[in-house]
């Protein structure tokens, strides 16, 4: 692709992935990410933010951040990953290349505790109001305890494992043959 | 209710005039609204009350305001296939009109403040409608961070219509026990809101954690 073989020249890329024919994946560095992003919006015509977001690889310690780009004259997209450490999460802004981007840095500093200094607005509540505890997005975050602890469960609810169940109450004759 | 209400950590809710602090509201917006707690109304007695109450239970007006995904079952139930208009039900715009709220299902946090400050604006004798399984015990979204599990606790609840979704019909039906509750005496939870007020507020500042709301307007 010549795309990334130009910007592995500039700029610290690496992991081209070709998922499908109109859609790659590159992995930036923390540093370089948004001057990556930003010289595929200038320079190749990836115009269009389509979506940008984090996922909690708990695993391995990490967030993983993607830019998702279009680029409409090639109809292709590419995804920029930025793997960053999950302790005090921090990532540049990218508002000023795409104004929408402040309201998808909004949700994440919210759901996930992920940092974009200088970003508008992006300590007002997005979807929670008044959360006290830690992102709740994030998979350390035990969402059912909470729950427990919060919200007052009503007694008598159970649950079953649905292939269990079926086996001893649906189809007790064929459950040897399972 | 009396184990829940010791659980409850106590808050303070009153100052030593036994006036609502409204803790939250900034200090100029305070004077606007009602600091005092809601009184009890109490019913009149023999045929008066139960001609009110035929007449109450006869001309309930709903509050419009779709809480949750179940607020989509209250459009068929306006048109004439299911026609809740013969019922003497109709909704209203605002809650100062409105004598039933009808929770349509899930409520977030987000959504219980609205839905307390609609309540406290409704003009009693008022009703609560638990519509779906979610204001049961939470439905599908039992474990959520953000999700109530039980509706009684925030404010009381008349009548639960269990289903994901209910059908109209469900609702006709929960609606006529309605009447039936409210003919018989029974239609009495805005007093009860008023009774247990210290419990209701408290259980509601405990998941409200930026208390902004006024506790006004009863």
């Amino acid at each position: 692709m010549t795309e990334f073989n130009e910007l592995s020249r500039q700029f610290q890329v690496s992991d081209l992935v070709e998922q499908r024919a109109d859609l790659h994946f590159i992995t930036a560095s923390k540093e370089h990410a948004v001057a990556v992003v930003s010289a595929l919006k200038e320079r190749y015509g990836y115009t269009h933010l389509v979506f940008f977001t984090v996922v909690d690889h708990l695993e391995k310690n990490e967030f993983h951040l993607t830019y998702m780009l279009h680029n409409y004259e090639k109809h292709h997209d590419m995804g920029v990953v930025v793997k960053i450490a999950r302790e005090n999460v921090q990532m540049e802004s990218i508002h000023h290349l795409w104004p929408a981007a402040a309201t998808y840095q909004q949700e994440m500093r919210e759901m996930y505790g992920v940092e974009f200094p200088g970003s508008p607005g992006l300590y007002e509540n997005f979807a929670l109001e008044g959360w006290e505890d830690i992102p709740p997005m994030r998979r350390d975050f035990d969402t059912k305890e909470y729950s427990d602890k919060t919200y007052y469960p009503r007694p008598g609810r159970e649950s079953h494992d649905p292939r269990e169940y079926m086996k001893e109450n649906l189809y007790p004759s064929e459950a040897e043959t399972w | 209710m009396s184990d829940n209400m010791n659980d409850m950590d106590q808050m303070q809710l009153f100052n030593d005039q036994g006036r609502l602090l409204n803790a939250g509201l900034p200090d100029e917006e305070k004077a606007l609204f009602c600091d005092a707690a809601p009184q009890v109304d109490a019913p009149y007695r023999g045929i008066w009350e139960k001609f009110l109450n035929w007449a109450r239970s006869e001309s309930l007006w709903i509050l419009g305001f779709g809480t949750g995904c179940g607020a989509i079952e209250l459009r068929p139930l306006m048109t004439s296939r299911y026609d809740m208009y013969q019922y003497g039900v109709q909704p209203r715009p605002t809650p100062r009109q409105a004598g039933l709220f009808i929770i349509g299902g899930y409520a977030s946090v987000k959504t219980m403040k609205r839905i307390v400050r609609s309540y406290e604006q409704m003009q009693g004798p008022k009703f609560v409608l638990g519509l779906g399984s979610c204001t049961v015990n939470g439905g599908m979204y039992w474990d959520s961070y953000n999700t109530i599990n039980r509706l009684d606790h925030y404010i009381p609840v008349d009548v639960y219509i269990a289903g994901c979704m209910p059908r109209p019909e469900a609702l006709l039906a929960g609606i006529n026990e309605l009447k039936k509750l409210i003919k018989d005496g029974k239609g009495e939870n805005a007093n009860k809101y008023a009774e247990n007020f210290e419990w209701y507020k408290g259980n509601q500042k405990k998941i409200i954690k930026d208390w902004n709301m006024p506790d006004y307007n009863w």
